[in-house]
């Protein structure tokens, strides 16, 4: 039994803040009610929340955990501490593993390991295509009765549009929400990190916002040629917020993400050739990062994943163009999400709905919100906490982002799984 | 040599961006007193006796890496010379890994020329040595830059206020950023010029002007720079052929006319004669391109000599 008192609970369903007490039991929330108003129930664990925000087990619909194939870069298990670290309770693990997560048995492997685990639920994100290839349909039935929530060949375009429009009429036959990775590799080829001023100046191939742009919007089109919805992963310009903007206001069934490194970095990290702030797609201009900050502001962008990419120094310690693109982002994500609610441009409901409520929405998942008689997947956030982003402060294997070094404000304390806490933070 | 109160306070030169103009001024100047060396009979000065200097050249080169070499030994520095091919990096080891060992054979200068960019600037974050950029990628070549500007300065007297165009792939050529960077600094104006697949609009972020009819580019100019053209970049064809390209974007003696009647033509060599300039105008009145070689050894143990402390 667990008392949580004197926190601030955030109520994502009507998008208000509730000073609540909060009593869980037999892994349900029993019940709510405003601060000293419930007594303490006799051998319940008290947690004092003063000060800080209780808000529901948060969602990163976008994790790279890297087993089965690359354990050398994260794990299951070290991924999944990571998540509850950083006051995840689950994630969806994408299919860009090796072997590729295209068929049963792979999804069933990683379903039975996050199992043994024990800590974040991991929902498994199966291939469209078998071998990220972009030739042929992946098993989406045998995907779905294994686990998968989703599909998406993510890291990888599928470029025959023909064929993207059969996966999302056939996923959508058994309730898997398509997620796209848009990109044109044959624009975007050789791209080392945004075109422009930057990248004009230190002489690396360019990846104009357009080679993204172009396949948002023929997203668009497939889930208006279709009727079937579509996600759109990690938006990074100005152009697709805009697309994604149109597109909802002619009530095509479009969802968007994006990640805390766009709403928070420009191209000008790379101007030192720091391999840290490769990603893809690119950090993009100042104006990009105002565009997407204003689509979160406006609901234009549904949700805020991470789209945590551990690499070791075997892919980072290299010449930039050798380096592999990605950053993690499962411990990072609540304080720069908090930095939109202190300046404004989210209320605290807001932000936390993008990493909870909207989410589940969007794949058809239990959760994200905090309800009597519901699960008890709750974090603590302290919202005013600051400390600096160290190798050791990382639950993750990999070390690899351009926040090293920096002092953020804010951080998850406590993730409570079921009634069970998973994680507190020392 | 020079003036004791203008110091150079850099350990490596991996680009133009890092100097100011009076560095510039202090190279070219240090230059000028070092070019008469290579013109007495015994062609050496002690200055750099007991210093070591690596040439580790990734990409092949005969010019820049000649170049450095002759500059050090002039000097008397000691050089040692290694390539990728017969070298660890064959046998798979990283670059940081590379630079690591060489460090560990204490040497004060490393000259450095890779195919990726920024490659010299992640092996100055690993060694105490001095590290220069030998050309990277499609990034900088500093030195054939600041051997431009000795060549303006010395035929032109000033290098403020010239017009000069740049003809070529400019997107992917190290030497055209690198004579942007630098003759921006220096106050010339810079006109660049070539089919759009090789000057996309986004060169424009650099400060100058696309005229991309090289006829047009070079009229009125005191100097152009013509680049060396090369039909594919990256495995991808950038224009249909070269000799579409020598017709419509090539530069002949007809076309140096139309510049200004004391125009200088440079070319960063290995020169393709008869695809960026006609056969006949490499050898012309307006051509410094031989000069260009030489100010190159005067200009490469300039900056030798003030990585290594100069007057210090």
């Amino acid at each position: 039994m667990l008392f949580i008192k004197n926190g601030e609970v955030v109520d994502t369903k009507e998008g208000i803040m509730r000073h609540c007490d909060v009593f869980i039991s037999e892994g349900v929330i029993k019940a709510m009610a405003p601060w000293g108003e419930m007594e303490v129930p006799e051998g319940a664990k008290v947690l004092d929340a003063k000060g800080k925000i209780v808000a529901p087990g948060l969602l990163d619909m976008h994790v790279h955990l890297r087993e089965p194939g690359e354990e050398y870069k994260e794990t299951i298990e070290s991924g999944c501490k990571a998540a509850v670290a950083g006051g995840f309770v689950a994630v969806l693990s994408m299919p860009n593993t090796r072997p590729v997560n295209d068929n049963a048995s792979v999804t069933q492997y990683i379903i039975k390991r996050a199992n043994e685990v024990g800590l974040a639920q991991v929902y498994p994100v199966g291939a469209i295509t078998v071998g990220q290839k972009g030739e042929v349909l992946s098993e989406f039935g045998d995907l779905r009765a294994a686990g998968a929530v989703a599909v998406s060949d993510d890291g990888k375009c599928v470029m025959d549009s023909g064929l993207m429009r059969r996966a999302m009429e056939y996923a959508s036959f058994f309730g898997l929400r398509v997620i796209s990775h848009c990109e044109d590799t044959n624009l975007s080829e050789g791209g080392q990190m945004h075109e422009g001023v930057v990248s004009a100046h230190i002489g690396l191939k360019g990846i104009p916002a357009e080679a993204e742009e172009i396949m948002v919007f023929r997203e668009i089109a497939l889930s208006k040629l279709t009727g079937v919805p579509i996600h759109i992963a990690h938006v990074s310009t100005k152009g697709s917020v805009e697309l994604i903007r149109w597109a909802k206001s002619k009530d095509i069934l479009v969802t968007a993400e994006t990640a805390p490194h766009y709403f928070t970095l420009d191209h000008n990290e790379l101007s030192g050739y720091n391999t840290l702030a490769k990603v893809n797609p690119p950090l993009r201009t100042p104006q990009d990062v105002a565009a997407i900050i204003e689509g979160l502001s406006d609901g234009t962008i549904d949700a805020i994943a991470t789209d945590h990419a551990p690499h070791s120094v075997l892919e980072k310690e290299v010449e930039f163009d050798k380096a592999s693109p990605g950053m993690v982002g499962l411990e990072l994500a609540v304080p720069l999400a908090l930095t939109l609610v202190r300046n404004g441009a989210l209320s605290m409901p807001e932000a936390i709905r993008k990493m909870s409520l909207n989410p589940c929405r969007i794949l058809g998942i239990e959760g994200g919100a905090i309800e009597v008689n519901k699960k008890a997947d709750i974090c603590i956030i302290d919202p005013t906490v600051e400390w600096e982003v160290t190798q050791e402060e990382l639950y993750s294997k990999g070390k690899n982002t351009p926040f090293l070094g920096r002092v953020l404000k804010g951080r998850n304390m406590v993730t409570i799984i079921g009634g069970e806490v998973v994680f507190a933070r020392p | 040599m020079g003036d004791n109160l203008r110091e150079f306070r850099h350990k490596d030169l991996l680009g133009i961006g890092q100097l100011s103009v009076e560095d510039i001024e202090l190279i070219l100047e240090t230059a000028s007193s070092f070019k008469e060396i290579s013109t007495r009979d015994i062609k050496k000065v002690p200055t750099l006796r007991g210093k070591t200097i690596v040439n580790f050249f990734y990409e092949p080169s005969t010019r820049t890496r000649t170049s450095f070499e002759v500059a050090a030994k002039r000097l008397s520095a000691d050089t040692v010379s290694l390539s990728a091919s017969g070298s660890s990096i064959e046998k798979g080891e990283t670059l940081v890994d590379t630079a690591k060992n060489l460090q560990a054979m204490n040497p004060d200068l490393i000259v450095i020329r890779h195919s990726s960019s920024g490659a010299p600037h992640l092996i100055a974050r690993h060694v105490e040595a001095g590290v220069i950029n030998a050309g990277d990628g499609t990034n900088e070549h500093p030195t054939q830059a600041l051997l431009d500007l000795y060549t303006i300065w010395e035929k032109k007297g000033r290098i403020r206020g010239l017009e000069v165009a740049i003809v070529g792939d400019i997107e992917h050529s190290r030497v055209a950023r690198s004579d942007i960077l630098a003759l921006k600094k220096m106050g010339a104006n810079v006109t660049v010029s070539g089919p759009p697949t090789m000057v996309p609009r986004v060169m424009e972020e650099l400060g100058v002007k696309l005229v991309l009819d090289p006829k047009k580019a070079i009229l009125e100019k005191d100097v152009v720079i013509v680049l060396r053209i090369q039909l594919e970049r990256q495995g991808r064809r950038l224009i249909p052929s070269l000799r579409e390209y020598a017709r419509v974007f090539g530069i002949s003696q007809e076309d140096l006319k139309k510049a200004k009647p004391d125009v200088i033509l440079m070319h960063p060599g290995p020169i393709n004669r008869g695809v960026e300039l006609s056969p006949e105008v490499a050898d012309s009145q307006f051509s410094v391109i031989l000069e260009q070689v030489i100010n190159g050894v005067a200009i490469r143990m300039a900056i030798l000599y003030l990585l290594m402390g100069g007057a210090r």
